[in-house]
């Protein structure tokens, strides 16, 4: 449970959050249309006459967004209705051509489901809660209106018009900002997983609409007012925050709770009435006449649940189990689809290369990938998306530095100069080859304890610390080529 | 064969004799062509098409030449009512906010005439987005029947609707078949109205696709021709199975015409007693009986049925019908096509009061506002969810029926044509006009019209047959039985 409390001028008060959020279905075209889908192309420019809405056009569903939508509900153990209806909501506006959105309201695609967040990433093995999710249903998008293209009119971009977006409800069972923003980063994670949205908020492909109410601990709900369109976890969190003071404020100095809808202003960082629910729409939801109830068969579910893949949690846990990372690795690596992709691959590879299993190498892969990789880029000034950034150059320096070739400070060097100039992977890596040669070392070793013959006596004298020291002359004496281990061993024989 | 002839001939006369080579489809096409120019006082076309029917004639004379098949509809000139888009004709719907506007896609059912070798000869009128029983709603003007009372006044006469100008064009001799559309009995009161043969398939046996919407579940496209034949030949051209309709039935067009028997031997006819109405017009009532010994005659067995839920109808129809309209003609906006009216300083809201009011006649106007008000919260319950109970119930009485009996008989309307403005002021005495049609739509059910004689006004009267789902064979074949007995052929006399 949640202790967070918004302190007003009377007393604590807590705050109650559920999310509308819509999520554009991944498809290659609309829902009920062949238009295709992809972003940012030339307004009008993917625009069906269904999409238009000319006279006699007829809306008829697209298997692959219903797909999506199932396997998303199933990726939250959500009830999957087998028998389903669109519903048309009805209302005027310059976006919206057919005069209807077609939704679901009476009887939406997936009923009642869960998500466990993790409340403080950075402490994967923190406290979780569950959060409910009521419902996942189907509709469409609407256009966009441009009100800087001419000075007196506006005009209207169809392209999005039609397309497919799942509005996932949640129950009201967040309690902070925290648990908002955490639930919408888990969303966004599953869905990402599921491939049923690209989860791309900056792009529109994922929004919320944020209820926010506050009360009394303990006390019934309050009023509450619906945030809409937020379009990243940081303002969701914002929202929660700023609504519920708001709140607070109104309910303190006297006032009430308008239940209303509100715009969130980043740069104020505050919320707006938009509408109050006294000019709120008339919707006359209906049946839509021109589409059949949708009903689903066990062999499409059968296949909507085997395409599954493995979702975050399970992920996170196998990776603590099976590989032995620890959990927070694992949940680093499993935040993103991207991530997890990559270290996969790489742990694939370096097992095959190495011959050895994945359970002894998966740690390593993992810290070469979320701390000595990610050094070398972040001080090169390059994300993860640099070209040279190549599984294949990867695990050759991962099993090179797992193998004793290279050690592992020279590989991360070989990998900045690789990745900033055009030298060749495999010679390079030839080039530093640690040595072995225990005839070399041992002559090393022998001139670095003759030139400081007063630390040997400080260190046989019980200065433990100083062998580092040791280590570290022999090894630049070796130019970084020595075998760390070798040079231990030799050290202590010498030193003995 | 002289011109004059021509006309006189219907679909499978003109088909063959083009087949056989007695005249050319071009021939057909100009004797067409010239009694629609010289009928311009029945109001009938719109638009008239004589290029499009004579390109077409001249490729089926081409193809003949070539010695290529002509078609299902090979040389038959036909005329398309004008709510169905044709491709670079205008496609009004009878309405002013759509004057003007030029389609860039056929609809499924006119592309499948034009395939099956049919010309247009051009666009007919109807009611206004098809809502009327009498033509008068028609922002062009009424169509004015061909049919004049035996009383030697003059009284302009309703050719029924809404498919007036396809029943006007055809009992004129205009046209020797056309399209309509039946959402509440306009394909079969106005072939009733004016002597000739019409059939409402089951719905889903035509495509929707490309018709103007007027209540999605209800509306469904058939013929309107000479006799039952020809209605069968044209009904296997017009169906089939279209994706592009998600409530298209995915059946097989049986073959209709070959399938045409008029021995109704082992087979049983319902009469439905509830339809016996108190103060029934008494022509119309002998002509029913009259239809049931000629059943008899033709072998079938006469049982008494009930469809207890009859007297519901209608209201439940009004409910419905509107309700889906009122949403189905949002789209019509002034923002994409059509009227717009976009009055000095105006914005949004304000356009689309002006466009609509501007561009929708009165009786489109009730019917949204009786839809709008059925579909608004604090109604939605006790209209639309009510009526939609009722429908169920009534195509429960159907199914009941049909346990005991093949085919029902009754008659298609209360009266023969009444004269134009005698109900034009009150809506409900025109709705009750659909009372005997309505009840097959509601139930999704075949249901033709054939003539049966005339009243003692000398006018048509039409018995109507309403079969099983997908039974178009059996509705055809009773036709058939009554048409071979009822020995109609009668036609009005020319005065236009």
């Amino acid at each position: 449970m949640s202790n967070y409390r918004i302190q007003g001028a009377t007393g604590e008060w807590e705050v109650v959050i559920g999310l509308e959020v819509h999520a554009q279905v991944t498809s290659q075209s609309k829902l009920f249309s062949g238009a295709a889908t992809a972003f940012g192309a030339e307004p009008n420019t993917q625009v069906s006459l269904v999409d238009a809405a000319m006279p006699g056009m007829l809306p008829v569903p697209n298997r692959e967004c219903i797909r999506q939508a199932v396997r998303t509900g199933m990726a939250i153990n959500a009830q999957i209705n087998k028998w389903s209806r669109f519903d048309r909501k009805n209302y005027f506006y310059a976006d919206l051509p057919q005069g209807y959105q077609i939704s679901q309201l009476y009887h939406p695609l997936v009923g009642e489901g869960t998500i466990e967040v993790i409340l403080d990433e950075k402490d994967p093995e923190g406290s979780t809660k569950t959060i409910g999710i009521e419902r996942i249903h189907v509709e469409q998008d609407a256009g966009k209106l441009m009100h800087d293209q001419h000075p007196t009119m506006s005009y209207v971009d169809l392209n999005r018009s039609g397309v497919a977006l799942m509005e996932i409800v949640s129950r009201p069972d967040m309690r902070s900002p925290a648990e908002a923003g955490a639930y919408l980063a888990k969303l966004r994670q599953i869905l990402r997983y599921v491939g049923s949205c690209d989860g791309n908020m900056d792009q529109g492909s994922m929004r919320a609409d944020v209820n926010v109410s506050v009360r009394r601990p303990g006390e019934p709900f309050g009023t509450r007012t619906e945030t809409k369109n937020v379009n990243s976890v940081r303002f969701v969190m914002a929202v929660v925050e700023s609504e519920a003071r708001r709140q607070v404020g109104v309910i303190e100095d006297g006032g009430q709770v308008v239940q209303e809808t509100r715009l969130y202003d980043p740069d104020k960082n505050e919320t707006r009435s938009m509408r109050s629910k006294e000019d709120a729409h008339d919707y006359r939801y209906f049946p839509d006449p021109d589409l059949l109830p949708l009903e689903l068969d066990d062999a499409f579910l059968e296949e909507c649940r085997a395409s599954l893949p493995e979702l975050p949690d399970a992920k996170r846990h196998r990776y603590e189990t099976a590989l032995g990372l620890s959990p927070y690795d694992a949940a680093q690596l499993t935040l993103e689809v991207e991530t997890f992709q990559q270290f996969e691959e790489m742990l694939d590879a370096v097992v095959k290369a190495s011959g050895k299993a994945e359970r002894d190498l998966a740690k390593r892969v993992a810290n070469w990938l979320l701390s000595e990789r990610a050094g070398v880029l972040k001080g090169i000034d390059q994300g993860a998306a640099h070209p040279k950034n190549t599984v294949a150059a990867n695990v050759a320096l991962i099993v090179a530095a797992n193998d004793g070739v290279i050690s592992g400070s020279k590989a991360k060097e070989i990998f900045a100069a690789y990745l900033t100039s055009d030298i060749d992977l495999a010679a390079e890596i030839e080039a530093n080859k640690q040595t072995s040669d225990t005839g070399a070392i041992e002559a090393a070793i022998a001139k670095i304890l003759a030139d400081n013959a007063d630390k040997v006596a400080e260190f046989k004298a019980g200065k433990e610390a100083l062998f580092g020291f040791f280590v570290g002359q022999t090894m630049k004496a070796m130019q970084g080529k020595a075998n760390p281990q070798v040079v231990n061993e030799l050290l202590r024989k010498a030193l003995a | 064969m002289m011109s004059a002839n021509l006309t006189e001939l219907g679909v499978a006369a003109i088909r063959d004799g083009v087949a056989k080579g007695e005249f050319t489809a071009v021939e057909v096409a100009e004797a067409f062509n010239a009694n629609v120019a010289a009928a311009s006082a029945l109001n009938a076309f719109i638009v008239a098409t004589p290029e499009k029917a004579l390109e077409a004639a001249k490729a089926t004379d081409a193809k003949r030449a070539a010695g290529q098949p002509l078609g299902k509809m090979g040389g038959v000139p036909i005329g398309m009512k004008d709510l169905f888009a044709t491709k670079g004709v205008q496609t009004t719907a009878a309405s002013h906010i759509l004057e003007g506007f030029t389609p860039q896609y056929e609809s499924t059912v006119s592309q499948k005439l034009w395939d099956a070798g049919a010309g247009m000869l051009g666009k007919l009128n109807l009611d206004q987005f098809a809502m009327g029983s009498s033509n008068e709603t028609s922002y062009f003007g009424n169509v004015i029947s061909p049919w004049r009372r035996n009383d030697g006044g003059n009284a302009a006469l309703a050719p029924g609707g809404s498919s007036g100008g396809s029943s006007a064009a055809v009992a004129a001799r205009l046209a020797p078949a056309a399209t309509g559309t039946d959402t509440g009995g306009s394909i079969r009161q106005p072939a009733a109205f004016v002597g000739i043969s019409g059939i409402k398939p089951t719905y889903g046996r035509c495509s929707r696709w490309g018709i103007v919407a007027f209540a999605s579940s209800l509306d469904q496209a058939g013929p309107m021709a000479r006799d039952v034949r020809d209605c069968a030949i044209m009904l296997e051209a017009m169906a089939g199975f279209d994706p592009k309709d998600a409530t298209s039935l995915n059946l097989p067009v049986p073959e209709w015409e070959a399938g045409l028997n008029g021995d109704l031997r082992g087979k049983k006819v319902g009469i439905p007693r509830e339809y016996r109405m108190d103060g029934m017009d008494a022509d119309v009532a002998a002509s029913w009986d009259r239809g049931i010994e000629w059943l008899k005659d033709a072998g079938a067995e006469i049982v008494d049925i009930s469809l207890p839920h009859t007297k519901y109808a209608l209201p439940a129809y009004y409910i419905i019908a509107p309700a889906e309209a009122s949403s189905n003609l949002a789209r019509y906006d002034g923002v994409r096509y059509g009227l717009r009216d976009l009055p000095d300083g105006a914005g949004l809201q304000d356009m689309y009061a002006a466009t609509r009011a501007a561009g929708f006649g009165a009786e489109v106007k009730r019917r949204i506002l009786i839809g709008t008000y059925v579909l608004s919260a604090g109604f939605y319950d006790a209209y639309y969810t009510q009526a939609q109970k009722v429908r169920t119930l009534i195509a429960q009485d159907f199914k009941n029926a049909f346990t005991q009996c093949d085919v029902i008989l009754a008659p298609t309307a209360p009266t023969a044509a009444f004269g134009l403005g005698e109900k034009s002021d009150d809506p409900l005495s025109m709705y009750l006009n659909d009372v005997f049609a309505v009840p097959a739509s509601l139930a999704g059910l075949p249901a033709m019209s054939v003539p049966a004689g005339l009243n003692r006004e000398g006018l048509p009267l039409g018995l109507q047959i309403v079969g099983k789902p997908f039974d178009e064979q059996g509705v055809l074949n009773a036709g058939l039985a009554i048409e071979a007995r009822a020995q109609f052929s009668a036609k009005p006399e020319k005065w236009w």
